[in-house]
């Protein structure tokens, strides 16, 4: 057993660092990953552990870092790169839209890009603005990547550690507002593949999906709850374990899904409509969404107005038409 | 060596467009033997930018973006690599990707509209043909970058115009190649339209060769009509990379004698007396001239090379009219290594759909 207690900031860094301890092709390169280790400290040590060749700064451009990075891994690299925020991956969408997504399908298959972008996303750390936004529904509405949303520390880790061998590009969220938080993490223990959503919660009134940085407040939603709710992590947003998440609808017949999200074409409106169309005859109301109006993003001092609530996610759960039961 | 300065303004010349020899202390042109393989390589991209305009008007090629005019630069790109060099083209490349290796019909492909990429880009070392302007070029330095984290000394060519000088992709690459001495030669066939839009409303810098010096990126200026200055120039560039010592940036003076593709009306934004002007300074009369002046070209030669280049084009002719578009399976096929079920099921219900 190697239970330790880390932060997700550490399990990224053991993460990264075993994975490059395992495969000399994994490279991590980024805006101040280097020297400094990444101004979250996700980085910290891996310049110093592994040397300049594999893990770099370079210059202050978005769009060339992920650039390179696909040429790095048409010859033979694993590039784990970092956006250094959530609003400033924006810089290199094409790259990462016309070309990291598509490149194995261009080529039938010949050429396949094994690149990994961290995202450290997500409000709720008081950030100023372009700091805080849930850029998931970009890249998940992309089809040839793949989106991986971890809530927990141990699947930070175990998440990070099958991205990086993914034959596939991914684009790994991290949410940003947990880094610091401490918790238990055993790297020898495996998790679910990328792909698969977990049951966090067993209930069985009603079903709250959810990923990412709203785990948390969904889990002390459904402590408070007088429903007995069953959550859902869907851990992965591409692709989508419609499996899971049926399975756990249709056993509850009711639906709620919370994400920090903007509510309008995001993920959160994308699993609604999925459980409309395969959960029909087993739901007993509509399915709810809570999300992030739409709006840009708050400023630091309103951002609490804008961030899924417990008392917002218990509002709607009781408005799941429970007296027509 | 080339030292880090303000490009000259002046070209590179070897040959005048008469075919004359120009006397160059700093350049030596390469020997006949490889300029008579040029000449034959560029009688048949001339004639494989022919056959593709033709293809067009049958409706069998989409669109052909040519590189008539073009074909010292497209020829010179490839021929001046090493086997395990890398190109990285653009859609006006389809000479260079042939040159390559790369069986034209393949490269057709993307434009008869059958798949993104006809090639396996790992066979010859040739990326895809870039559709957006400049991307393609972050993709080149990290190939290197790979490369040399490796040991090797692999040197790749990157291929743009000069309407991509203008996009970031450009700027972003040229200083990332300088920061990790990468070992890019980066082209610019300044073919002098982005479509419509003139050089003179692109870039008012003296060359867009100027635009190495902002990032430390040794450039010069080369008559790109002029395979001898062309040869010699990239092959000190391809020599400068593999030894460690960095990018260069080329900036080859050219001119797209035909329009931006089919699609386009070149008379709308240019004159042709303009373009009668560059005929004049056509890539393979002046190489023609230079070497039937040096006896190195005969009339039997050239009906040789005539001869080559109308196999070229047949075998074009017959293999695209011979080429069936992927099988509809094929579009869930390479999405991500593995199915997803969700695309398992869309295939199911076009297969369905198909099956009707």
């Amino acid at each position: 057993m190697t239970v330790q207690k880390m932060t997700m900031a550490g399990a990224i860094n053991a993460a990264l660092s075993d994975a490059m301890e395992s495969d000399d092709t994994v490279v991590v390169f980024g805006e101040d990953v280097g020297q400094l280790g990444g101004v979250f400290r996700v980085t910290d040590g891996l310049t110093r552990k592994f040397g300049r060749q594999r893990c770099f700064d370079t210059p202050l451009a978005e769009s060339g870092i992920v650039g390179m990075a696909i040429g790095m891994a048409m010859n033979g690299i694993r590039p784990v790169v970092e956006m250094q925020f959530d609003a400033f991956a924006y810089p290199a969408f094409e790259q990462v839209t016309s070309h990291l997504a598509k490149m194995a399908n261009r080529t039938r298959g010949r050429v396949r890009l094994p690149v990994v972008i961290r995202v450290p996303y997500a409000g709720g750390i008081g950030g100023v603005e372009h700091h805080s936004d849930s850029s998931e529904a970009y890249f998940a509405h992309t089809p040839g990547l793949t989106v991986v949303a971890p809530a927990t520390n141990q699947d930070a880790y175990g998440l990070l550690r099958q991205a990086i061998t993914h034959p596939d590009p991914v684009i790994f969220l991290e949410p940003k507002k947990q880094y610091f938080a401490k918790d238990e993490v055993d790297i020898d223990q495996p998790v679910p593949p990328i792909g698969r959503a977990v049951v966090r919660r067993a209930g069985k009134d009603a079903t709250v999906i959810t990923y990412g940085p709203s785990l948390p407040t969904v889990l002390a939603a459904a402590e408070q709850a007088t429903q007995d709710l069953c959550v859902v992590d869907l851990r992965s947003l591409v692709p989508f374990d419609d499996e899971t998440v049926m399975a756990a609808v249709r056993a509850t017949g009711r639906a709620v899904v919370v994400a920090e999200a903007s509510g309008f074409a995001s993920v959160a409106g994308e699993i609604a409509a999925r459980i409309g169309e395969q959960c029909f005859h087993h739901l007993e109301a509509p399915v709810r969404r809570v999300t992030g109006f739409d709006i840009p993003y708050p400023p630091p001092k309103l951002e609490h107005h804008h961030l899924p609530s417990i008392d917002r996610i218990l509002d709607t759960v009781d408005a799941l038409q429970w007296d027509l039961g | 060596m080339l030292e880090l300065r303000r490009p000259p303004l002046n070209q590179i010349r070897l040959i005048e467009a008469d075919g004359s020899a120009v006397s160059d202390t700093q350049h030596e042109a390469p020997p006949v033997a490889e300029l008579l393989a040029a000449y034959r390589s560029m009688v048949t991209g001339r004639r494989l930018n022919e056959q593709a305009n033709a293809l067009v008007r049958q409706g069998q090629l989409a669109v052909y973006p040519s590189s008539y005019g073009q074909e010292a630069c497209q020829v010179a790109a490839a021929a001046v690599l090493r086997p395990g060099d890398w190109l990285f083209p653009t859609y006006r490349d389809t000479v260079a990707v042939a040159e390559r290796g790369v069986d034209p019909i393949e490269v057709l492909t993307l434009l008869r509209g059958d798949w993104h990429c006809g090639y396996d880009p790992t066979v010859h070392h040739v990326a895809p043909q870039a559709t957006p302007l400049a991307t393609q070029l972050p993709h080149a330095v990290g190939v290197g970058h790979a490369a040399r984290l490796r040991g090797e000394d692999t040197v790749v060519m990157a291929l743009c115009g000069d309407g991509a000088t203008s996009e970031g992709d450009f700027h972003e690459a040229l200083n990332f190649a300088a920061v990790f001495a990468a070992p890019v030669v980066f082209l610019v066939q300044n073919n002098k339209y982005a479509i419509s839009v003139p050089l003179s409303q692109q870039c008012v810098a003296p060359s867009l060769a100027d635009k190495g010096i902002g990032y430390g990126v040794p450039a010069v200026r080369v008559d790109g009509n002029d395979y001898a200055a062309l040869a010699a120039v990239l092959h000190e560039a391809v020599a400068r990379a593999a030894a460690g010592d960095g990018p260069t940036l080329v900036e080859a003076d050219t001119y797209r004698v035909e329009a931006h593709t089919n699609a386009d009306d070149a008379t709308r934004y240019r004159t042709a007396d303009e373009v009668e002007h560059w005929r004049t300074r056509d890539p393979l009369l002046r190489l023609r001239a230079y070497l039937r002046n040096a006896g190195a070209l005969d009339d039997e030669r050239e009906a040789e090379f005539a001869e080559a280049a109308e196999a070229v084009a047949t075998h074009v002719r017959v293999g695209l009219s011979a080429q069936q578009p992927a099988d509809p399976d094929e579009l869930f096929a390479h999405v991500y290594a593995g199915m997803t079920p969700q695309l398992t099921a869309q295939a199911a219900l076009l297969t369905e759909e198909n099956a009707r």
